[in-house]
């Protein structure tokens, strides 16, 4: 099985390997490989998690206590709405993107991606981005206070901090869109002979229906914000009521973007689990087609359940009731897609290492996150609850939780191949149950404030809820603290890990792991493996 | 591939923007988020209930603003169905002209649908000269399917300053 055909990248050989023209800091400005660039996107996506995690800390540290002890209401809103744009934009999707520039060539057995240069660019967009966001805290009238949701009319009243935020998303859009386009087309016309789509390891049909979903979804979003900022300079009344516009309108708007969005954050991490859990489980997929089949399923539902986020905007009920029936079936194929992670470790023969154990995490908490989902679909039971803690519960549960583990269980089954070296074993163990306790503290307990009617995006709140926001505090320092011990995992295996085998991981069947030695050659595939 | 996948992108930033007027139309179209309900821009019958009597009362406030606000008669028996005239009155105490916006309210809140204003200052923001004295009037229809349990309708109007936007002068 573990044929290795190129002799190269063998430990220190690494640096032998041709890197382009140049060396140090340029090598990496103008890099083309899929490699470098997919390392680019993970450490980028790692600072801009520090960086909205950090964030994350003053709010929780603000909420410790009922009253106002520590930031203005002001800055505490800009808090919540640059922890939510930087953490969706700048930590969770580029993270994805990052995944799938290391695997995808290396999975369908391309020699790169298929447009090479393009990649370079929608990489080095990001960082101009993510700075715009954060120059925006030094504008007169601070960051936007506004929500990570950006809703009219409070955006179009704003201070010239919100121009910065739309033009940053703007450039945000434009780099998922070409990430998109290299994306689907290094899938659709680089695969190896042999490598047919229903062979492929359902990482890259997860992340071909996600890149359909970001060229449908981001161009939408950027409508909506070019929309705001013609309302705030340019006199048009789009969601200007004075103007015969509607602010509701901009809600729309941007659901039919922010619905697939959640999808487009969700499906590649599914794809990670994918991965992950046949490899342990020493098992192939149970159910492959039936995957491919629910992940198209959840796409599709995708765009036609945007409003279940608007419920009580006052809409006819008919439309609550489409929008809820939609809203459940979804619950279906993601059923689907459990139902096929169970069964693939039902009869395995499991071992327990932290992939493993980030996967399972992974499966456990995202499960939760979605009955609490299945709750807030029901138009009734949403009126009672929206805009309360337990939809943060709920939605941190299933990005803050789901998202982020399907990356960490990613990184410490891949890195052995990235790197040729193995992390710390007993550490990652440590990262792992760390991380699932600190978690499941900070953000259970938002259930029940949630319930009890605690809102959303308020610096204070009534003295009953104060037991709950001091648990969930301490598990939120607990869990951004954890993170450093996982930079100190990663850092070590980099510098003095052992050796990784080139199938590092027995039950991997894809061919990264089957075709390729450890750490992967900076050039692979140069000719294409033929797949039987 | 690249040109196809981009023009989906173009295709559905234009999307975007297509989603303004077909809003418009849906909203036109299922009635909804329209300020004046369509089934009620109307008193739906016309026909004048003399066999019942509402006492309607009429209160005037004026917040932060220094106006002689009244109107003329404290209260008036009305039928249902029956189209009445009242007037008010309003002085602008200050020496140069000012404009305000009255706001209605009712008691009880849910006599507020069955009290049909035909007529009313409160349309629109009234402009003051310094010293003026206007008199205003308020044409109004009480719907005959006001429920049976209300016999006393009382209509508060208090005129706020309209600052911003052109209105303090």
């Amino acid at each position: 099985m573990s044929a290795v055909v190129d002799s190269h990248g063998h430990g220190h050989e690494h640096h032998h390997d041709h890197h382009g023209g140049y060396s140090g800091i340029m090598r990496w400005i103008t890099t083309t490989n899929h490699k470098d660039i997919g390392t680019l996107y993970l450490w980028f996506s790692f600072i801009m998690f520090l960086v909205g995690g950090a964030m994350a800390m003053v709010i929780r540290l603000e909420l410790f206590s009922p009253g106002l002890q520590w930031v203005n209401p002001d800055f505490f809103n800009q808090m919540t709405t640059m922890h939510g744009l930087i953490m969706v934009f700048g930590a969770i999707m580029p993270a994805f993107v990052g995944f799938a520039n290391w695997l995808i060539p290396m999975q369908i057995g391309a020699p790169d991606m298929a447009f090479a240069r393009m990649n370079n660019w929608s990489f080095w967009i990001l960082p101009f981005a993510a700075s715009l966001l954060v120059i925006s805290f030094f504008m007169p009238g601070g960051a936007p206070g506004v929500g990570w949701t950006m809703y009219a009319p409070l955006t179009v009243q704003m201070g010239i901090g919100m121009d910065f935020t739309i033009f940053a998303v703007h450039l945000l859009g434009m780099s998922s869109i070409m990430g998109s386009i290299n994306i689907i087309t290094t899938i659709l016309n680089l695969r190896a002979p042999g490598m047919t789509l229903m062979r492929m390891p359902l990482f890259c049909w997860t992340w071909l229906i996600t890149a359909y979903l970001l060229v449908a979804a981001m161009p939408v979003l950027a409508g909506a914000v070019t929309m705001t900022l013609t309302d705030r300079h340019f006199g048009t009344s789009f969601f200007n009521a004075a103007g015969g516009g509607d602010p509701v309108l901009y809600q729309h708007i941007f659901w039919f973007f922010g619905h697939p969005e959640v999808y487009i954050i969700a499906l590649p991490a599914f794809g990670v689990i994918s991965q992950v859990i046949p490899a342990f489980s020493r098992k192939p997929l149970f159910g492959y087609a039936s995957m491919v089949y629910a992940t198209s399923a959840i796409a599709i539902l995708s765009f036609i359940v945007w409003a279940h986020h608007m419920y009580t905007v006052g809409m006819p009920v008919t439309g609550q009731l489409f929008f809820m029936y939609a809203t459940t079936l979804i619950a279906v194929p993601t059923g689907v897609k459990v139902f096929n992670w169970v069964a693939t470790m039902w009869k395995g023969a499991l071992s327990f290492e932290t992939p493993m154990l980030f996967a399972i995490g992974f499966l456990f908490l995202f499960t939760l996150g979605g009955f609490t989902g299945l709750v807030l679909s029901l138009a009734a039971v949403d009126i009672q609850l929206h805009d309360t803690y337990y939809v943060v519960a709920h939605f941190h549960y299933v990005m803050a939780i789901g998202a982020v583990f399907a990356g960490f269980a990613g990184i410490y089954f891949w890195l052995p191949k990235w790197t040729g070296r193995m992390y710390d074993e007993k550490l990652g163990k440590w990262h792992f149950w760390l991380s699932t306790i600190f978690i499941n503290m900070t953000f259970f307990v938002q259930h029940f404030s949630g319930l009890a009617g605690m809102p959303r995006r308020v610096p204070d709140y009534p003295l009953m809820f104060e037991t709950w926001n001091k648990i969930s505090s301490i598990g939120a320092f607990g869990f951004g603290l954890s993170q450093f011990l996982f930079l100190y995992i990663v850092l070590k295996a980099i510098r003095s890990g052992e050796k990784a085998k080139d199938k590092q991981w027995e039950g991997a069947d894809s061919l990264e792991w089957t075709h390729l030695p450890s750490p992967a050659p900076y050039h692979s595939f140069e000719t294409q493996p033929v797949i039987k | 591939m690249l040109l196809r996948l981009s023009t989906v992108a173009v295709l559905m930033f234009g999307f975007g923007f297509a989603m303004v007027p077909f809003y418009d139309q849906i909203c036109a179209a299922l009635g909804v988020n329209s300020l004046v309900p369509i089934e009620r821009a109307a008193a739906k019958n016309t026909q004048i209930n003399r066999a019942r009597t509402v006492s309607v009362e009429f209160d005037a406030n004026s917040h932060d603003l220094p106006w002689r606000f009244r109107p003329l008669v404290r209260h008036l028996n009305v039928h249902p169905g029956e189209l009445a005239v009242i007037e008010y009155e309003v002085v602008n105490a200050r020496s140069h002209a000012v404009t305000g916006q009255a706001v209605p309210s009712y008691g009880p809140a849910r006599a507020a649908e069955y009290f049909k204003k035909v007529e009313c200052f409160c349309f629109e923001q009234q402009t003051l000269a310094g010293g003026e004295v206007r008199r205003m009037p308020v044409v109004f229809v009480v719907d005959p399917s006001l429920p049976k349990d209300i016999h006393t309708v009382t209509l508060s109007y208090t005129f706020f300053e309209v600052a911003g936007r052109g209105g303090r002068s």
